[in-house]
Parts: structure tokens; sequence; C-alpha cells
């Protein structure tokens, strides 16, 4: 039985985009995604390739890529991390690989990841303005607010 | 009287310090390279020596970001003057495509002193030898 | 207790954003804790890109390494790729794997040159760069520069290699391997450097897999992972290799990977240049559809993953980047600790995050904050020791 199948089993009510054969998109409410990413890690054996974050209207989409290796296959578990708390449960205490990844993302989008065991400033320099998000869509504006603390 | 002594000193033998403020690796690279065998610069006294305090040139490679502008600060600060500095690269001399960045503070000539240019990406170790020697000829 | 002491490692180091900071905690001589900062190198590479046309943004990704600078633009263009299906010439794949395979050569010889510099085996560093030198040749006659190829585009490739330089590229790839067998001798039959790699910043297999660590790394802890294998991808299914795995994890079997990963690049390499067949490289894209794609790429370092998100218009949506030094760098944490100063600065540099983070070591005393050691004793110190072992093995 292939992994996708399994993980359908194993989650019943979840939407399930084959794009190819080589790719596959699963779309998930907060707590199944964590759900699914876990048993696909932990149980599965697949490998957390990294976690995209991408600024939307309602909120921040986060895009959890698992490599399939044994069967040339990336499934993606995509859900919303909500406006306005962006507060999602952190999968780095079930996955270790997880930890500068969610870092990243909560500094770069300002996602709250609940449970991360060490939400530090990752890359950015240690005088950044807090708040400034420099991933967000918005964040011209911030681009403005940033040439002004130089000054 | 001090000052021709300075010059004098510096015409030979150059050893000098890599700085790399925020650079992709690629001048890194070509700057080592300059050092071994094909180029060997070496045969003209010109080594990597590994603290600012004992260097007569300061090469830079990268833009400056807000995390590294003040330290490249304090690193020119640390190098006996009189002393050289090259910015190698196109990144150095102009920030390249990444002064869009959120991250670019300002260029390299504002931050500290800078003597020669050399745009490329990444220069040819046969272009960084020509740039110490023009910078040499500047004394 | 022993007083313990804070070393500081750092901070610059070339990939995307991965300069690292280290601060090792000693005892002695035995290193306890360490942390890593990073973001001396954060250029902002994925906001930039989103604001770059498809076409440009492959310049773009592209200078985020110098060392593996194929590696992002090929991982980018197939997530480009993977968006609307498009579908790449034969020909351009040919050269695709021809340069990613050219790339691995040529960035793990400087990495077997630098580590040979810092056990004090500077023959090493020198002949391994002298010996670097014929790929980057080739680099040249493919693609008119050394590094920075700017070969890739959305579709295909900019430049066909031409008929006449094939046989001149053959040459040189024969002498590249020959070379490349001599130095897998010297290195694994020496015994001083045997004595003095194994058993060195050990990197477990369960560790491997639940820090998700890829590349050299991951294959010299056993775990059998290599994109070109497991997702196959570009000319690597019509050219057959070997993927290096070894048990162990110690520094010594990734220095023998990486040497032993060159010697099956120069067999692809020279299959691809074989088989390569005339015809367009070129699939003369338009544009590019809506939709999102994944790009993947084993660079030398391991995979290398792109998403990127199209709305339909002319620049990405969102551009995700995800280097391999970045799920590698966060396994020095347990394979440092433990091992003593010596042997820190082999251990960074095991992962190959490049000379750059190490050559900036400095031991600071956590009370006055002054300087003990720089980062030249540090090497001088890892080298002493690479003395005693040669002393103790020869006499």
């Amino acid at each position: 039985m292939s992994v996708l199948e399994q993980i359908k089993k194993q989650f019943s009510r979840i939407a399930v985009t084959e794009k190819n054969d080589r790719r596959a998109y699963i779309n998930a409410d907060n707590d199944t995604a964590k759900a699914i990413v876990v048993y696909a890690v932990n149980e599965l054996r697949l490998r957390l390739s990294t976690i995209s974050g991408v600024d939307t209207r309602p909120g921040v989409e986060l895009l959890y890529h698992l490599a399939a290796d044994r069967e040339a296959r990336v499934i993606t578990v995509r859900t919303l991390a909500a406006k306005p708390d962006l507060e999602i449960n952190s999968v780095t205490p079930e996955i270790p690989a997880a930890e500068w990844v969610e870092r990243e993302i909560a500094e770069m989008l300002g996602v709250k990841f609940t449970g991360h065991p060490n939400l530090t400033t990752l890359l950015l320099s240690d005088d950044w303005p807090a708040g400034v998000y420099p991933l967000r869509k918005q964040s011209f504006e911030s681009r403005q607010e940033l040439k002004e603390t130089e000054n | 009287m001090l000052k021709q002594i300075f010059k004098w000193g510096l015409r030979k033998s150059l050893w000098v310090y890599h700085a790399g403020a925020s650079a992709c690796n690629n001048c890194d690279i070509e700057i080592l390279d300059m050092l071994t065998p094909r180029h060997d610069v070496e045969r003209f006294g010109v080594t990597l020596v590994g603290s600012p305090r004992h260097a007569d040139v300061l090469l830079v490679t990268g833009v400056c970001n807000r995390q590294t502008a003040p330290r490249l600060q304090r690193l020119y600060e640390q190098v006996p003057k009189p002393c050289l500095v090259i910015a190698i690269g196109s990144c150095a001399c102009s920030g390249h495509f990444f002064r869009d960045s959120y991250n670019y503070v300002k260029p390299i000539d504002q931050v500290i002193p800078v003597d020669v240019y050399l745009p490329g990406c990444p220069p040819k170790p046969e272009a960084m030898i020509d740039a110490v020697i023009k910078a040499v000829a500047k004394i | 207790m022993a007083k313990e002491t804070m070393i500081p490692i750092g901070p610059y180091h070339p990939l995307l954003e991965e300069p690292e900071f280290f601060k090792f905690y000693v005892e002695g001589e035995k290193i306890v804790d360490a942390e890593v900062r990073v973001g001396y190198n954060h250029r902002g590479v994925e906001k930039i890109s989103e604001g770059k046309t498809y076409d440009q943004a492959t310049f773009v990704v592209e200078r985020i390494c110098g060392i593996c600078s194929t590696s992002h633009p090929f991982a980018y263009t197939r997530a480009v790729e993977d968006v609307s299906g498009i579908v790449v010439p034969e020909r351009a794949e040919y050269i695709r794997t021809i340069i990613g395979d050219l790339e691995r050569i040529h960035s793990h010889l400087l990495w077997v040159g630098l580590a040979g510099h810092f056990i004090g085996y500077n023959t090493v560093f020198m002949w391994a760069w002298k010996y670097r030198e014929p790929v980057l040749d080739m680099f040249e006659i493919i693609s008119g520069n050394r590094n920075h190829y700017n070969m890739f585009k959305v579709g295909g490739v900019r430049r066909d290699i031409k008929e006449s330089d094939v046989p001149g590229l053959l040459k040189a790839i024969d002498d590249v391997e020959k070379f490349c067998n001599m130095l897998l001798k010297a290195v694994i039959d020496d015994p001083v450097i045997k004595a003095r790699l194994k058993n060195v910043g050990v990197l477990k297999k369960d560790d491997a897999i639940a820090l998700g660590v890829v590349g050299p790394v991951a294959r010299a802890s056993g775990v059998a992972i290599d994109v070109r294998k497991d997702h196959p991808y570009a000319a690597y299914d019509r050219v057959s290799f070997e993927e290096i795995v070894m048990e162990g994890g110690d520094i010594f079997n990734k220095a023998a990977i990486r040497l032993l990963e060159c010697i099956e690049s120069t067999k692809i390499i020279r299959q691809c240049l074989k088989q390569m067949a005339p015809g367009p490289i070129d699939a003369a894209v338009r544009e590019v559809g809506s939709g999102e794609g994944i790009g993947q790429h084993e660079a030398p370092r391991g995979e290398c993953i792109h998403y990127v998100r199209s709305n339909g218009s002319n620049n990405p949506e969102r551009h995700k980047i995800r280097a391999p030094s970045f799920m590698n760098v966060p396994s020095f944490k347990l394979t440092v600790i433990g091992e003593s100063i010596a042997d820190a600065a082999l251990i960074t540099a095991a992962v190959d995050p490049c000379y750059c983070c190490t050559e900036r070591m400095a031991i600071i005393d956590r009370e006055s904050d002054k300087v003990l050691l720089t980062g030249a004793e540090m090497v001088r110190l890892s080298q002493a020791k690479t003395e005693r072992l040669k002393n103790k093995c020869l006499y």
C-alpha cells in the first residue's frame, strides 16, 4: 500500500489532490494537519523536507512538504494559521527536524508556534525591530519603517 | 618621513585579510584560488593571515547586512593603518541586486573607506591580482 | 568543577541563510554545550525573488551560494516547470546533469582541500585545489564563467555544449577521475588521517533521521537518501551510478563519501557526454500558468528544495527556498558535545559549511570577554593533534 493510501485510510475526512504521480496535496484543518505530519514522519518514516509559509488574505498558509523517498513522491500537507492570532501547534516536540524551520517561519511571517521549545531569533539581526515580518505581503510599509530606524 | 616608511612597508609582501560581509562565497573561493598553485600569489609574498591585526590589505566581499555592518566597521578599526581596502565583487562595489533587500543597510564604501573597486560576479583571480597591483601602485 | 569557558566561532558562512556564529562551552578541553546563531549572511533572497520575473529570478537564486551555484537554479527551474508541467528537451536535461555533477566534483574537492588544511595536511589542500582548476576550466569552456554559470533557464538551458568541445571535456574528466582515485587512496590508506578522523564527530543513524539531515552527512550515517536516486529527474535515470552509503557517521566516512561521490560524478558526466543526442535545448516557455510547484535537486551538500507559487502573473507570488545546510547545521550540536576543542574546527567543517566560519574562530574567556585563542590558533591546535598522532603512528 502506498504511503498516500495509508494516510487516506488513517484520516478519512481529508481532501487529497493528486496533481501528478509525483506531487500530492492534502488540505486539512490545523489539528488534523499536525496529526498527519506526525503520523507520516514517525510512523510511515517520511522525511519532513521543509515547511513553507505563504502570507494570504485569511492568514498564513503553512505547507508541510513530506518527501516519500521510496516512492519518488512529495506529499504536501496544507493548513491555515488564521488571522489575527496566527497561532498553530508546533510539530517540533514530535519532530526535532522542524525546530529551525519553524523558527524561521515564526520570525519571517510572525506565526506563533505553540509548544515550540526555543522560538528565538534565528536569521534576522539583533537590532531588528519587533513586530516587523519581512515576508508578509504588506511589509512595504514596514520597509519604510526600517529605513527610518536606520537613520 | 614616517609616512614614507609606512608607504615603503606597504610596497612588498602584502598580507591580506579576507573579510566576508554576507557574501555568496564565490568571490571568497576565488580569493583562495588566487593563493593556490594555479595562480600562486604567495610567490610575491602575498599570504592570507588569520587576524586583521596582521593585515596590510583588507579584502571585502559581499553586501553589508544589518548584522555585519557594525562588525565590519569594528574589523576595520583593528587593522593597523595605513592599510588598503579592496572591495571585491559586484556586491561589495554596488550592492548588486541585493540592494533591494530588506536586510541591506548601505554600500560598503559608506561603512569603511575603499581604495580599489573590483567589479565582477565573481572577478577572476587574474583580475584580483591586477587589483592588488593597482592598489600598490596607488601608494 | 572546572571553570566553564565559552568559545565563539563565527560568524560567516556561505549558503543562503547560514553564516553561523557558534558558541562552545568548554570545561578544560572538553566541549559541554554548544549554541548556534545564524543570520550574518541573511540577504532576503526570497523577498527579492518575489519582485523579479521568472527569468530574472534564476539569476537571483544562483547568487545565493557561490560554491553550489547550480543547485538553486536547478531546484528553482524544476519548481517553476512543476507549476504547469513544462517538459524540458532531452538535450537540455543532459546538459543540466553535466553542470550539476561537475559542480559536485568541484565542491567536494574544495571541501577535501579545506579539511586537509584543518588537520595540518597542507599538501592535500594545495593538491585538491590544484586539481579543482581543470573542473573550473571545464565550466569556462561550457558556460563562459568559472563560477556562477548562468546556464539554467525555465524550460531548458541557455547555452549548448559544442560538439567540438566534447573530446576535450572527456579527456579532462578522465584526468579528474585519475586524480580523485589518487586522492582517495592517499586519504583512505593513510594511518594518520585514519587515526585523526575515525570516531570523531559521530552522528548516529537515529539522530540523523530525527534531525532530517540530508546529503553526504546523512549518507555517512547510513541513511540512504539521494534525490538523484529517490526522485529521478533530469538525466539521472538515464545514466548508471552508485549511491554511496556508509555506516559510522564520523568525519572519516564523510570524507570518504565525498571522494567516492566525485568518482561517481565523473562517471555520470562521461555517460552524459557520450549519450547526448543533438536537439533543441530550450522549450521556449512563453508564460507560466497559475498554480504551485515543488522542485528538488541533490546539491553537493544534500537535498535543496524550492517551492514556487504562481498567480499567473510574470513573477512568483511566493518563493520558498530551503538550502541543504539548513537541515545539516543543527546536527552540529549533537556531534560536537563531548569532543575536544582541537576537533571543533574539524567537526564544524565536516558538515561542509566551508571555511568562512571556521576562519574566524576565537576562544573567549566568559568572564573577561577577552580573546584567548584566534581562529588561526584553533586550526594550529587541530594541526598539532595530527602531528602528535603522526609521531605515534610512524615511530
